[in-house]
């Protein structure tokens, strides 16, 4: 694949080069616009189907029972997950002054092992291969091929580490790393199960019931805390300073807030599991965890926020800050209303309706997404020799779309899901329950029709953006650079390390 | 001696075990107790291994995605014990592998669904929701009594499950294939069975007594939801937790 030269500055180890394998960092930043798009697309499609359940076609393999973990999968593993192969693997490169370990051959296995488990799990869900088990439906084979190609990821990543030539390791990487090594945990934790024949795909999970129901949960949520967290905080702690051109704001508050978060997380998982049959000790212990958690996540906020601090004039001029610095704003927003709902007594109201999906979703789409997109419209005129994005305005444009998407979506949420909590317990005046669970879900119609006209919103302005991404990188390269195309000829491209 | 982060910000050996160290405390606190403290699961009578059939119908209901929109759990709560019944006991889900508690309602929650509602009404509403209730937005799911039973080794599925601690006897593995088939037979000897799994719900599902299809299976399932543990016999000081 093809390498990038860079001249470190002089004063460090003048003429030393660095030679940095961006080949498989355009891989990874092609496929995470690809999967996002796929995402999106399935999370419309899904929206739709529940405001016109004449969508499921009748099909076994379209009906939402299906579909939805397509949707979630794609969005967390196949989007989220290749934005952060694609931002670690630069960001370790950049920040290690060292090119990736084991080489183009290995980085790319890891690449196309990532892509196939992706596929897999997939058209698994489509045929009705599934664990059954919330955000870890791939069974058995899959599961072992992932952890497969993660040990190999970790291996790429940490042996970078090892091979710096700064003598720190970049804060950035703390996350990444704490993201790359929990998830392997959690994965190998949560999905020990005992296959029915070894040709066969069913298998049965070790834990059952309760004890079953904590682990999924303890994993479920710090699949939340480290993959859509620690990992995006990584990004969070590269792209903004570089965006902003500004240092981090507080070195002590991001060892503070790093340490703190990720003991935490691991604690909060029970308050999935608020008023079931999980033992209250346990439930305490969930909802204590999560409330403290919001100290650290806001330490990150406000060390992300704060580095701003001289640059706030940029927002107005750079709408990738913008996306950048929104997301961090969303990311804020979200681990306020997550302790909020870990409340016992907000449970009660919240737990099993549209509002958890509302705050997942302000989570997903304001967060992860957001700051996705903000590092890649950052990235793409780097891994391609470009001076910037294509077109400033179009990234405007997309900001607002999304925005006004987010907005729609979230905002029907919390109404369809307070409402729906409060249908639910509601008592006529004879002290009979006043509605029919039936009557509940028609009140949904048109909030559910909101949703899906804010999640189009988002989806088009993705468009917007691969639309620009692809301007950019087919724009003209600068004479004296040769720039080669993602997957084609091999040459080396010069440009200046920071 | 001052501790200095430095140490850990130059070496990503040690940084990676302060990493490990550190998340494994919050997961090893609140999931070892539970496999060690008696009181986790209250002990009440009636529950049993699934039957060949309800566990082929389990399956399927993992296959399409149910629990994406069911939960089969009830709290403790006024309105959710009027609603679906006695609120869910840990004992219940106990032979779950895995758990199906859910986390969101679309739909009602099953946990007590078996015996609310006749096999016709479930068959119904399986192959089209809106003809019985014109407000749901559930997918119609019709292609389930077209399609013919196919379980190629269902011993192999309770060997399993054994593995993971459901007890299931030699006897019942060894019947396992006449089980699975005599349930939705009217005309089978079903003694046997019921001794092995009582309570179960017997006799034709889908309406069609001539096939064994996976509507059966589904509806087998869905009918002995919430019915094991019989609640006239528990006493609130047993579930204590």
């Amino acid at each position: 694949m093809s390498v990038a030269v860079g001249v470190l500055p002089a004063g460090a180890q003048a003429g030393a080069r660095v030679v940095y394998d961006y080949g498989v960092v355009r891989l990874f930043t092609i496929a995470t616009m690809f999967w996002g798009l796929a995402a999106f697309l399935v999370g419309v499609v899904i929206a739709f189907q529940l405001a016109f359940p004449v969508l499921n076609l009748d099909l076994e393999w379209t009906s939402f029972g299906r579909l939805r973990p397509l949707h979630t999968s794609a969005a967390i593993f196949a989007f989220g997950g290749n934005a952060l192969f694609a931002t670690s693997l630069y960001v370790v490169q950049r920040t290690c002054k060292a090119p990736l370990w084991g080489g183009p051959a290995l980085t790319e296995f890891v690449f196309w092992g990532y892509q196939l488990f992706i596929v897999l799990a997939g058209t698994g869900y489509v045929l009705g291969i599934t664990q059954g088990r919330e955000y870890a439906e791939p069974e058995w084979y899959v599961d072992l091929w992932l952890t497969f190609v993660w040990v190999l990821y970790l291996l790429v990543y940490g042996g970078t580490i090892m091979r710096r030539k700064e003598p720190h390791i970049y804060v950035a990487n703390w996350f990444y790393l704490a993201f790359i090594i929990t998830v392997a945990v959690l994965h190998l934790g949560n999905n020990l199960a005992v296959p029915v024949s070894w040709m066969g795909v069913k298998s049965y999970s070790v834990f059952s019931g309760v004890q079953d129901a904590l682990t999924q949960w303890w994993y479920g949520h710090n699949a939340v805390g480290f993959f859509l967290t620690a990992g995006f905080l990584g990004i969070m702690y590269y792209f903004v300073p570089k965006r902003a051109e500004r240092p981090v704001y507080s070195y002590r508050l991001s060892i503070v807030h790093f340490w703190s978060l990720i003991f935490l997380y691991i604690w909060a998982g029970p308050h999935h599991l608020h008023y079931t049959a999980l033992p209250d000790w346990a439930q305490s212990l969930g909802m204590m965890f999560s409330v403290m958690l919001w100290m650290p996540s806001w330490g990150g906020m406000i060390n992300g926020l704060m580095t701003l601090s001289g640059a706030w004039d940029k927002l107005r001029t750079d709408p990738v800050l913008r996306f950048l610095v929104a997301a961090v704003g969303f990311y804020g927003m979200s681990t306020f209303e997550g302790p909020v709902m870990s409340i016992k007594a907000v449970n009660a109201l919240s737990h099993y309706t549209d509002w958890t999906i509302g705050h997942v979703h302000s989570g997903a789409l304001g967060w992860v997404a957001f700051i996705s997109f903000g590092a890649v419209y950052f990235l793409v005129p780097k891994l391609w020799g470009r001076k910037e994005v294509y077109s400033l305005k179009l990234v405007s444009a997309h900001f607002w779309i999304a925005t006004v998407g987010i907005v729609l979506y979230i905002t029907s949420m919390w109404v369809s899901g307070i409402m729906q909590g409060l249908m639910w317990r509601a008592y006529d005046k004879l002290g009979f329950l006043q509605y029919s669970f039936a009557e509940t879900v028609a009140a949904m119609h048109p909030y559910y029709v909101i949703r899906a006209t804010g999640g189009t919103l988002f989806l088009i302005g993705a468009l917007v953006m691969v639309y620009n991404l692809v301007k950019t990188v087919r724009a003209g390269a600068p004479a004296h650079e040769r720039i080669e195309s993602p997957l084609g000829t091999r040459s080396a491209q010069v440009q200046p390390a920071e | 001696m001052k501790f200095k982060h430095a140490l850990l910000e130059r070496n990503v050996v040690l940084l990676a075990i302060g990493i490990v160290v550190t998340i494994a405390i919050g997961g090893l606190v609140e999931i070892v107790p539970l496999h060690t403290i008696k009181s986790t699961i209250e002990p009440v009578q009636g529950m049993r291994p699934y039957t060949p059939l309800e566990l082929v119908g389990r399956n399927i209901y993992l296959r399409e995605g149910c629990y994406n929109c069911h939960s089969q759990m009830v709290r403790p709560f006024r309105d959710e014990v009027e609603r679906y019944g006695h609120y869910s006991l840990a004992a219940e889900s106990m032979y779950d592998h895995p758990f199906q508690w859910g986390s969101k309602r679309t739909g009602p929650d099953l946990a007590r669904v078996g015996g609310k509602y006749s096999n016709e009404w479930q068959v119904a509403h399986l192959k089209d929701p809106r003809s019985v209730v014109p407000e749901s937005v559930m997918p119609p799911y019709s292609f389930l009594a077209e399609r013919r039973l196919r379980v190629r080794d269902i011993a192999g599925h309770l060997k399993a499950l054994r593995a993971v601690g459901v007890p299931y006897s030699d006897e019942m593995i060894k019947s396992a294939a006449a089980d699975l088939a005599a349930q939705a037979d009217p005309e089978a000897d079903t003694k046997a069975l019921l001794q092995r799994y009582p309570k179960a719900v017997l006799g034709d599902f889908d309406g069609d007594p001539k096939r064994l299809t996976e509507m059966d299976a589904l509806v087998a399932y869905l009918q002995i939801l919430g019915r094991m543990v019989d609640f006239k016999t528990v006493k609130p000081e047993q579930l204590k937790q």
